[in-house]
């Protein structure tokens, strides 16, 4: 098993390093016997789905951790279209969990039928028992703005046959409405230090050794992101055991190869760089890394070699391209565009400098 | 549903137009109705949780009563369909069917009340099928179209309604009926606790009582303070911001982003540090006005980024490269 679900808190009680005080407050509103619909936003690795997960266990029991996988199919009809929906849910007795963005557009089908569905099989047996099953919505922010508009309503109509927990990043993306219908609670990441702490504790229950240099560097590696910082603890691990204080960091691959791109568009700015790069960007994007990720890393990478007029240029353009790319369909074509155009600036730069 | 898990929201509007607060000119006309049971279409516009949809339930109910009005009253909104075919069949069949008895007890004039919520969501071609709907069947239905925005609704049915603004709500009204709430529900409201709710809810009653509602699950205690107001509003922290700022006009990039990294790693939304940083700006007093104008532009465009779904920290460095490059010149 891995370390990141081998040390995830199962329980409310036992997060006593992160989100202790966001996991209390929780506890005691599911003691109060009615939770009201949960929004829970935050950055990625900060514990929301960790969070989520134990609020459940809190207010069913360890039953709610039995689940079962399945691939659900919807028939529905919509006047005299009719349409099938394919999706993936987990599923115990008590909740379920589903990814209602990865159906595209006709999530809002699916958002609607499975909170119908839960509250026609609603609990008879109330005794030991909540009354409402709960359905936990990942990736909310990703779901069209129908699906959003058709949360609204179903989210009151049903509210006491099923409760909603919603899990987003960014909840600048989730409607207005939608949010002021749930209590919404902010996951902040955990800072450096605590992570640093986190890094010591794994080791500690693991039985290593581990160097608090090399704590500290992991820690700070990971951009405080629990997930991310577990996960290249352990690599390191694999790496190379005992661990040794000057030890590297891996960088995710894909890292390492923005990296290297930036490096080559500021070492050269041609049409013929351009095409190596669009080669490059191919192969990230083949490899499913999401292009708004490779742009965001790629201007860290610029900014850091660059002098302060640059810097604001840079940020605007990839601004624009990245919300260009955001509207477009073809990520590629926005994407070379930005480093076309950063180049044409670097170039303009360098010259009028050193002439 | 059992009262603990329904809204403040619901639970403490007003039923009666009269226990409607800062609408005065509104309620006026409303019990005038009342008394006399005649009104023309009414068209009621403002910022959200000003009282809307309250004054309109309020009147259906006070004009049927509790039985008459699931008869009588039909109300639509956003999430409910309403392109051109609904308003072909479901409000022409609604507002041409002829009224019964009326009720003993309450005015009950003959007419029905359609309420169309959130009009301004609806298509400039729905609009249009409803102008001639709205004069045919005036005998027996009353039409309340409720929107936020005056100029989305298109100008003939405009011109058949009589029109009424609602206002945000001021602090004091506020505080009132928040105290009122506080009461009922055996809260005690600490310090700073009005202030903390009208600032952050900008006159929003609805966002004011959700508001206190959530610190008051959230955290469990008798005793709600500013603090918790803040905490559940996620406004951030305004220091931060203001450092933000003060980097921004030293030309500190890098300072400046390394902030702006943390706070949305500490969670809070984009629009969030966004609206916040430009409240900031625009109540700076050693910026000029045409710098100002400027960063506030980029900010504009920016939020429309935002809506479409573009990536937050790109945005927000685009922002603070702009205010660097503005402050500077």
């Amino acid at each position: 098993m891995l370390w990141v679900d081998k040390y995830r808190p199962h329980t409310l009680d036992q997060m006593t390093t992160v989100n202790t005080d966001i996991a209390q407050h929780l506890k005691r509103l599911v003691q109060d016997g009615d939770c009201p619909h949960l929004l829970f936003y935050g950055v990625g690795g900060a514990g929301k789905k960790t969070l989520a997960l134990a609020v459940l266990r809190e207010i069913f029991g360890a039953a709610v951790e039995k689940v079962k996988v399945e691939g659900k199919t919807w028939k529905l009809e919509q006047g005299e279209r009719k349409i099938e929906v394919e999706l993936t849910t987990m599923s115990s007795n008590y909740h379920v969990e589903m990814n209602p963005s990865d159906v595209g557009t006709k999530d809002r089908y699916v958002v609607q039928e499975v909170i119908k569905d839960m509250a026609k099989s609603r609990p008879i047996d109330a005794a030991g028992q909540q009354g409402y099953k709960v359905l936990l919505l990942n990736e909310v922010d990703r779901l069209s703005k129908e699906a959003q508009h058709g949360l609204r309503r179903t989210m009151e109509k049903y509210s006491s046959a099923c409760r909603l927990i919603l899990i987003c990043t960014s909840v600048s993306k989730v409607l207005d409405a939608v949010r002021s219908r749930c209590l919404p609670v902010r996951v902040a990441a955990p800072s450096v230090e605590t992570v640093e702490k986190l890094v010591m504790d794994v080791a500690q229950k693991e039985k290593l050794v581990m160097p608090p240099e090399l704590a500290a560097r992991l820690a700070l590696h990971s951009e405080r992101n629990m997930r991310r910082c577990l996960l290249s603890m352990e690599a390191c691990r694999v790496q190379q055991y005992p661990f040794k204080a000057d030890q590297p960091v891996q960088l995710c691959d894909w890292e390492a190869y923005v990296t290297q791109i930036a490096n080559e568009i500021l070492q050269e700015q041609t049409p013929k760089r351009l095409l190596q790069v669009r080669g490059r960007f191919y192969e990230l994007i083949v490899n499913c890394i999401p292009p708004e990720l490779i742009i965001k890393r790629l201007v860290r990478e610029l900014n850091r070699k660059l002098d302060v007029e640059l810097k604001h240029e840079t940020a605007r353009h990839a601004a624009y391209f990245e919300h260009r790319m955001n509207e477009g369909s073809k990520a590629i074509i926005h994407m070379e565009a930005f480093v076309a155009n950063f180049m044409a600036v670097y170039k303009k730069y360098l010259i009028s400098s050193f002439g | 549903m059992t009262s603990t898990s329904q809204p403040w929201v619901e639970k403490y509007r007003p039923r009666n137009i009269n226990d409607v607060a800062h609408q005065e000119e509104v309620v006026r006309t409303l019990e005038k109705a009342l008394e006399t049971a005649n009104m023309p279409h009414m068209l009621f516009y403002g910022p959200p949780g000003t009282g809307k949809t309250t004054c309109a339930l309020a009147i259906c109910r006070q004009l049927y009563g509790p039985e008459l009005i699931k008869s009588r009253v039909l109300e639509l909104n956003a999430s409910d369909e309403r392109g051109i075919s609904v308003v072909r069949n479901k409000i022409k069949g609604f507002a041409s069917t002829a009224v019964g008895q009326g009720a003993p007890g309450y005015p009950s004039p003959p007419y029905k009340i359609l309420i169309l919520d959130e009009a301004d969501s609806m298509t400039n071609d729905a609009q249009s099928a409803l102008r001639r709907t709205m004069e045919t069947y005036s005998k027996v239905t009353r039409f309340f179209i409720l929107c936020n925005y005056i100029s989305r609704i298109i100008e003939p049915i405009a011109s058949r309604c009589a029109k009424f603004r609602f206002k945000p709500l001021g602090h004091e009204v506020m505080g009132d009926r928040l105290k009122f709430i506080a009461t009922a529900e055996g809260l005690t409201l600490g310090e700073g606790c009005y202030e903390a709710c009208s600032t952050h809810s900008g006159g929003d009653m609805r966002k004011a009582i959700t508001l206190l509602q959530s610190a008051a699950r959230l955290f469990g205690t008798a005793t709600i303070t500013g603090k918790e107001i803040t905490a559940v509003a996620g406004a951030v922290d305004e220091d931060q911001v203001a450092q933000v700022v003060a980097l921004c006009k030293t030309n500190q990039v890098d300072g400046a982003n390394r902030i702006i990294e943390s706070i949305l790693k500490d969670g809070f939304p984009g629009l969030q540090i966004i609206t916040q940083f430009a409240e900031r700006v625009v109540d700076d007093e050693g910026v000029s006005d045409a710098v100002k104008g400027k960063i506030c532009a980029r900010i504009a465009e920016a939020d429309k980024a935002l809506v479409d779904g573009a990536d937050e920290s790109l945005q927000l460095m685009a922002i603070v490269s702009t205010a660097c490059v503005a402050m500077k010149a």
